[in-house]
């Protein structure tokens, strides 16, 4: 396993700092998720962690979020920085993510199965349910429209409802994504989420149908 | 578990796959099976229907004549097959010597009898669960000695044993997590099998390869859009080339005589032009390529700068006509554009003769009388900020569904989208690999119906000796999508609508002759081929995709064109009531 130290940067994508990169190469040879994690949050990282691990690791890349992965944002544009809670103002419009296993690094992006829309709404505004799975009113849910597969790209915020594009499916994310509009029949799946020092991080597996599941 | 490990694992569970997946439930082996040559596929015989066009011309035309304009009124169905999936099911049935071979969606392949109906095996691949395209379907294979050729939509070329449906190589031809897939029929010539990819609307480069028909080894690659210091290049600002589309998800047609392939292109993308100012060669055009070693020797694009998603992939037919006591080689396209174009073929040149619109079209204010380039009309043009409306819609007056040509007629029939127009409204988002790359909200009505209309489906004949239209079919309640069979009966079948009916025309007058109610909609071209003394036409219903995206409007806005079509693939065969 290797953390490839020279590929953290900050968020204004400066070299991280000796002291977190002393933590983090600590945590990287004990495997703790957790102090990797908190060297990761204290610094304010962008884990730009990809390229070094990239080509060989095509399954573990392809395999589904694990209970401890922190979440990254999905945009190629920008380095695959950690989501965490203030990013992402109360009625905000989504943003796409990927879990990222936070002790090699590797961003689980081999599959679209496990692409996110990462949301945050008003913790009061969560069915019981939601709120469970939800830290600090973020909530994180497959991008894949349960109908065809069309990835959910819409943000209707006048109705707080998402919308894939393609046949105009829509879910409600303050209850588990339930159908608001067909023509899908099922959620989207919803993956659980706490809050760690500020960060995203994957509570549980996915709860509910995963992918296309026709109409 | 070590990285190792999960990588051994990784392994034995692919090898299973090919196991129990990629599996063939083969019953015996096919009999007398009559292998396919070169020459059988350059002058097939009359019973057979041996390629997606059943001649290398493109026309889509059977000489036989047993069923006519005259009883055709006679046709009834002999047998039915459920193909056991739903979606678009857009193949025609192969047919040589007695066995059918039929493609569906879902990567699946059927061999059948083609007098009883009978399965003799059928094949499936495994998808990718993580699969994602907006057009799962597939348009047909391809037979070449003992093999049957698929293209797959996790973009895989596959040979199959033509007597048992047993694996014989599958080579990946490209990436599909890149947004790469492949839904066109093969198309062989001398022993290479070449193909075209899809994935248009998600920023790949389009291509055309070609495979040995042998082992699969890849021969050539000839990307439709050129590199860096190729010439055309510099008709792409920046790197806009590297995502630039131009795919080639149909089928070309080929002339042994001049030995070159006509391969049409689709749109460049993302959809917004003022992303990448410039002509996009070779976006929208149609390419002739040299089958021995993928060099394209001439082309000509129909519309530079598309911003109207009007894909030109269907290849246009090659038709020697005879005009007033002088036999032009001409190369004829039903465009996407709404317009009927007209080329001479030459060896390095593909020359324009003429063009004329098909269908109310309101883009191009004229055309260039020497080279047929268009002019716009600005205010029919989107782009990344803005919106426009324009006619015929992006789906075009011809979509993919495929035109015919009788040789008995001298008329080239088109199934025809006529006042259906789109408005596009830009909202580009960055590439990313594998994600939708179209630069347009496609959460808005991608059609609408023009003000006024009264119908949108027609089933034109045009007589290309006198370059007019000789009668128009409409349909008042429906859209067409349906392909179309010529025969030598002068009959022409097509589907089409969203009424599930498959129908014979006079091919003469366009009268309709006889119509069958079917389980679906048809929008897969329809076959002739006999058996035992006996002609049969065969077609697959199976309602998907674009008429049914289309449908979905009209079930929202349009209730004069409103319908249910159930989904769910059959074949069905007819011949005459005995
Ligand atoms: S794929 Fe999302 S609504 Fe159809």
């Amino acid at each position: 396993m290797s953390v490839p130290l020279d590929h953290l940067r900050n968020s204004r994508g400066q070299a991280a700092s000796a002291c977190a990169a002393r933590a983090l190469l600590s945590a990287a040879r004990t495997l703790s998720r957790r102090a990797l994690l908190k060297a990761a949050v204290c610094a304010g990282l962008a884990l730009n962690l990809t390229d070094a691990v990239r080509a060989d690791d095509v399954d573990v890349r392809a395999m589904r979020p694990e209970v401890g992965d922190v979440l990254v944002f999905a945009n190629e544009a920008t380095p695959r920085k950690m989501i965490r809670v203030p990013d992402l103002p109360v009625g905000g419009a989504p943003v796409f993510a990927w879990p990222m296993d936070p002790r090699t690094g590797i961003v689980r992006d081999g599959t679209r199965l496990n692409r996110l829309l990462v949301l945050r709404l008003d913790p009061a505004k969560l069915s019981a349910v939601t709120r469970a799975h939800a830290a600090d009113g973020v909530v994180a849910y497959s991008a894949v429209c349960t109908h065809e597969g069309c990835p959910v790209t819409e943000w209707l915020s006048q109705q707080r409802v998402l919308q894939c594009p393609c046949h105009g499916s829509q879910y409600d994310p303050a209850d588990v994504a339930n159908v608001v509009k067909g023509p899908t029949l099922y959620r989207l799946a919803n993956l659980p989420l706490r809050k760690v020092d500020g960060a995203l991080v994957v509570a549980g597996k996915f709860i509910g149908r995963l992918g296309a599941q026709g109409a | 578990m070590s990285r190792n490990a999960l990588r051994r694992l990784a392994a034995l569970a692919a090898l299973a796959c090919v196991g129990f997946f990629a599996s063939s439930a083969a019953a015996d082996s096919i009999e007398n099976y009559r292998t396919v040559s070169d020459q059988r596929l350059q002058s097939p015989e009359p019973e057979n229907w041996l390629m997606i066009r059943r001649t290398y011309n493109g026309w889509g035309y059977s000489p036989l004549s047993q069923i006519n304009r005259d009883n055709v009124k006679n046709l009834v169905p002999v047998w039915l097959f459920s193909t056991g999936v739903t979606e678009g099911h857009e193949s025609p049935p192969i047919v040589n010597n007695g066995v059918m071979f039929i493609s569906t969606p879902q990567a699946q392949v059927i061999a059948l009898d083609a007098k009883s109906g009978k399965e003799l095996w059928r094949y499936r691949k495994q998808l990718p669960e993580d699969l994602f395209q907006l057009h799962p379907t597939n348009r047909g294979v391809a037979l070449y000695g003992d093999r049957v050729y698929v293209t797959t939509t996790d973009a895989h070329l596959i040979a199959l044993e033509a007597k048992t449906g047993k694996v014989a190589w599958d080579r990946t031809v490209s990436d599909y997590k890149s947004g790469y897939y492949m839904t066109c029929a093969p198309l062989i010539v001398k022993g290479k099998v070449i193909v075209g990819t899809s994935g248009g609307e998600y920023g790949v480069r389009g291509f055309v390869a070609a495979f040995d028909a042998a082992n699969g080894e890849p021969l050539w690659k000839t990307f439709t859009i050129p590199g860096t210091g190729e010439p055309g290049n510099e008709t792409w600002p920046g790197d806009s080339w590297k995502h630039g589309g131009a795919p080639a998800w149909m089928t070309g047609n080929y002339d042994p005589q001049l030995n070159l392939v006509y391969w049409g292109t689709g749109n460049p993308g993302p959809w917004p032009p003022n992303v990448r100012k410039g002509d996009n060669l070779y976006a929208t055009s149609v390419l002739a390529i040299d089958p021995e070693t993928g060099k394209i020797k001439a082309y000509h694009q129909y519309q530079w700068n598309d911003a109207w998603d009007w894909d030109e992939v269907r290849a246009p037919l090659i038709i020697d006509i005879d005009k007033g006591g002088q036999v032009v080689k001409e190369l004829v396209h039903s465009g996407r554009d709404g317009y009927l174009w007209q080329f001479e073929r030459r060896s390095d040149k593909i020359s324009y003769l003429s063009a004329q619109p098909f269908v109310y079209q309101n883009v191009f204010t004229n055309l260039d009388p020497e080279t047929g380039r268009p002019q716009y009309d600005s205010r029919r043009i989107f782009s990344s900020t803005s919106s426009a409306s324009f006619c015929p819609s992006l789906w075009g007056g011809d979509d993919w569904a495929l035109e015919a040509y009788s040789p008995k007629t001298g008329y080239l029939y088109i199934p025809v989208n006529e006042n259906l127009c789109s408005k596009l409204e830009g909202k580009l988002g960055p590439y990313e690999a594998g994600q939708l790359f179209i630069g347009a909200d496609i959460s808005k009505n991608l059609a609408y119906v023009r003000e006024g209309a009264d119908h949108i489906g027609e089933l034109q004949a045009w007589d290309l000796k006198n370059n007019r239209k000789v009668w128009t079919h409409v349909f008042p309640k429906s859209q067409n999508f349906g392909g179309i069979l010529a025969t030598g009966g002068n009959v022409i079948f097509m589907g089409g609508t969203n009424d599930r009916m498959f129908r014979a025309f006079d091919a003469e007058t366009g009268d309709v002759l006889w119509e069958q109610p079917t389980n679906s909609g048809v929008v897969a071209p329809p076959a002739a081929y006999e058996v035992d003394g006996v002609e049969y036409i065969a077609v697959q219903s199976g309602w998907g995709v674009d008429p049914q995206r289309v449908q979905d409007i009209f079930n929202k806005d349009y209730p004069q064109y409103r319908g249910v079509v159930p989904q769910g693939g059959v074949v069905w065969a007819f011949a005459l009531r005995k």
